[in-house]
């Protein structure tokens, strides 16, 4: 039989917000799988054998698992690769990702989830997820093969940054998609109204760029929820960024509609006063909102409207973002900013600490329906040791990531990512 | 026993009674169909008319058929659809029709109620050779009668329909008649599919062959248009057959002696294995078409007893 790596981790402070576990403690990792964990394990020692990690009371967390990132492959390896993603994501504590499929090609059949994860084996870092397109081509029309893309593994059905606009095709794609158990991901944005470069109002109106209204996320946002009803499909809005979508979100929620939502660091960390003189690093979609929106989402997140923060990781290279503000592509990278930003939620008292950790680690894998973001005896060993009170600024060119358009560049921060492990295996170390 | 209606425009409204009265009418027509001399003098004198808005080739020519065995005089007009103009034309051509004193006028129309739009001014019997998605009486009839005939009863049964529900007049007339008989009705197809509210039509709904199939003892298959499975209703033919196309893996789920019926044309590969179809033990599909002749029969007889007993 094969003697499995056994590996002691001494002197955490043990989290697991699904079990609303915070307790001082060992854990062991066996094989891959947490062995066992608790305040006496090890009080005797450790036996030889086992290699030792001394977290000198850091924070042992379950691995983050993100719910959507752009990985640069295929298509856009100028932007990033799934290794140099990967990378990103372990220095950032992420375990787990899920790669959206607006590359190129795109991914809306058998053989791309097949690519995503031969890549994904031969990086082998962080698990890697896929999900595939609604529409083929993610054309808005046509649906994809979602029953043989869901037995290829497909954890959802995305058209990524493109919202699926026509009714008709969103109220089949929710019926469809229904029978396979996966989610259909929306990026609520009415694409007529949603053709400008920033948020619309006064800065906008002030800098003479077009505006993407408000109401373009909500308007989508409440007849997807329409359709929700009518189907029972399972629903997934992304990227909440306005103080309406909260609010309707919120009401939904309360009438016992089964959807759940996510949101990123910067909307609830910056606003449109950000992109101050046309600063293309702050362009993103959706654009950042005003202050109220912001104080919204804060809202939203600490009462448990938004289920999910999300590392909206969306790397370009200089070329995309060195130009004239409208002409700019949108996003930011976010994987190695997604701990402390969502870190930051708890540091001002809005959320409690296992809360913030479960809107990143045990949330988002139930929506996926994986079995992942948990720290218990069994569950693979996932895991992040972190010091969530140790300060550090962000210094966008000290990125793992190959591009590095972080809106977060020079944001102070704190706490700090000191090891991820990946099935027991560390995959990253902070530099002492 | 008299027929009391003057039309057959659908099966809603008839009694297990009268579907009885059809049945066993058309078995002595199915032992008359196998006779050496298939004609006899029934409908002499009579002149029936099919009237077809919609391409068809096996219905027209049951119909026809049946009416010449019966010994009518049978006509085919085929009106191309492009060339009819709604409502009002429809009712121009009853009021032609009425002109040619007919006795049994045949209709299938692509849209819902059209068949009863007519059947309202013609003062002839009027028989829905299908209309829209609404109903295919003689369809379900002769479904009924294939069940009958090799199972010896409806009442009880549970009998699975499979596939393009939303756009089928076959599987509401087949629902109907199945229910007003007795038998436990079930639809498998993906939600799009499937009306919102079938549910509520006494049938059990289900997603899953597996579970849709589950001890039954007929499995009747739907045929899919091409234009449906190219991502609108059904993403590919080729996902479609994956996982609601019957072939043995998903037949073993049904009782092993269930008979798999299909209204035809059939889609080979896509709601329906090849080996499936052809199985001389358990596809009765050819059955179908004999017995379809027979019950067309039946109702060209009991819709013109009406006539034939009256004193001239």
């Amino acid at each position: 039989m094969a003697t499995h790596a056994r590996t002691a981790i001494l002197n955490a402070r043990l989290l697991d917000p699904d079990s609303r576990l915070d307790q001082r403690g060992s854990l062991l990792i066996d094989g891959g799988k947490i062995a066992d964990h608790g305040p006496g394990l090890f009080r005797d020692g450790v036996p030889e054998g086992i290699e030792v990690i001394d977290a000198d009371g850091a924070c042992v967390a379950p691995g983050l698992v993100d719910l959507r990132a752009q990985v640069g492959e295929p298509g856009h390896e100028d932007n990033e690769t799934l290794k140099t993603a990967s990378q990103a994501a372990a220095a950032g504590g992420v375990t787990a990702l899920a790669c959206l499929p607006d590359t190129d090609p795109v991914i809306d059949d058998v053989a791309g989830l097949e690519f995503i994860a031969r890549r994904a084996r031969e990086v082998k870092l962080v698990k890697v997820f896929a999900y595939a397109g609604i529409t083929r081509d993610l054309n808005g029309r046509e649906l994809t093969e979602m029953g043989l893309l869901a037995e290829a593994g497909a954890v959802g059905f995305t058209d990524g940054g493109k919202a699926v606009a026509d009714a008709l095709v969103m109220q089949r794609a929710l019926a469809y998609a229904s029978i396979w158990g996966r989610p259909i991901l929306q990026h609520p944005q009415e694409p007529r109204l949603a053709t400008g470069a920033m948020n619309s109002g006064e800065i906008a109106t002030r800098l003479g760029l077009s505006g993407i209204p408000a109401v373009a996320e909500v308007i989508m946002l409440e007849r997807d929820l329409r359709l929700v009803e009518a189907t029972g499909g399972r629903y997934h809005a992304a990227d909440i960024s306005t103080a309406e979508s909260v609010a309707v979100i919120r009401a939904a929620k309360r009438k016992g509609l089964k959807i759940t939502c996510d949101t990123a660091p910067p909307y609830f960390t910056l606003t449109e006063r950000d992109v101050g003189d046309y600063r293309t690093f702050f362009k993103l979609s959706p654009p950042l909102r005003t202050e109220e929106d912001r104080q919204a989402i804060v809202e939203g997140l600490a009462d448990g409207t938004i289920d999910c923060i999300t590392s909206d990781h969306l790397p370009w290279n200089q070329d995309a973002k060195r130009v004239p503000f409208a002409q700019a592509a949108f996003g930011s990278v976010g994987l190695e900013t997604l701990l402390p930003l969502t870190l930051d939620l708890v540091h001002k008292g809005h959320m409690s600490l296992l809360d913030a950790l479960a809107a990143v680690t045990v949330k988002p894998a139930a929506v996926l329906g994986l079995n992942l973001g948990r720290l218990r005896t069994g569950a693979a060993a996932d895991l992040v040791i972190f010091d969530a009170e140790r300060p550090w600024r962000v210094d966008a060119e000290a990125l793992h990531s190959k591009s590095k358009n972080s809106c977060f560049d020079k944001h102070p921060v704190q706490g700090r990512v000191l090891r991820t492990l990946v099935d027991g295996r560390t995959v990253f170390t902070l530099a002492a | 026993m008299r027929f009391p209606h003057r039309h057959l425009l659908g099966i809603e409204g008839l009694s297990p009674a009268q579907i009885n009265t059809i049945l066993d009418l058309a078995d002595t027509y199915v032992d008359q169909n196998r006779s050496p001399n298939k004609k006899s003098d029934v409908l002499r004198g009579k002149t029936v008319v099919n009237l077809f808005f919609e391409n068809s080739t096996r219905t027209r020519t049951s119909f026809e058929l049946a009416a010449k065995r019966l010994g009518g005089d049978a006509i085919n007009m085929s009106v191309d659809g492009s060339s009819v103009k709604k409502g009002e034309t429809l009712l121009d051509t009853a009021t032609t029709l009425n002109a040619m004193h007919l006795d049994v006028l045949v209709v299938r129309h692509p849209e819902s109620g059209a068949v009863k739009l007519l059947a309202d001014k013609v003062n002839c019997a009027v028989i829905s050779g299908g209309d829209g998605a609404h109903e295919h009486p003689t369809q379900a009839l002769l479904d009924a009668l294939t069940i009958r005939r090799n199972k010896g009863r409806l009442d009880g049964l549970t009998v699975t329909i499979c596939g393009d529900i939303l756009h089928s007049r076959v599987a509401r007339s087949n629902i109907q008649l199945l229910n007003i008989m007795g038998a436990r009705v079930r639809v498998v197809a993906p939600p799009t599919l499937l009306p919102r509210a079938i549910g509520e039509l006494s049938v059990e709904v289900h997603h899953d062959m597996a579970t849709g199939l589950k001890d039954a003892d007929i499995v009747m298959m739907l045929r899919l248009q091409l234009e449906r499975m190219q991502g609108q209703f059904v993403p590919s033919g080729r996902e479609y057959y994956r996982f609601f196309g019957l072939d043995y893996e998903k037949l073993a789920a049904a009782k092993p002696d269930a008979l798999i019926m299909h209204p035809g044309p059939m889609n080979r590969g896509v709601e329906i294995d090849s080996l499936v179809a052809d199985d001389i033990h358990r596809s009765v599909i050819l059955q179908q078409v004999e017995l379809g002749v027979a019950v067309r029969m039946a109702c060209l007889d009991l819709l013109t007893q009406h006539g034939r007993n009256d004193p001239a």
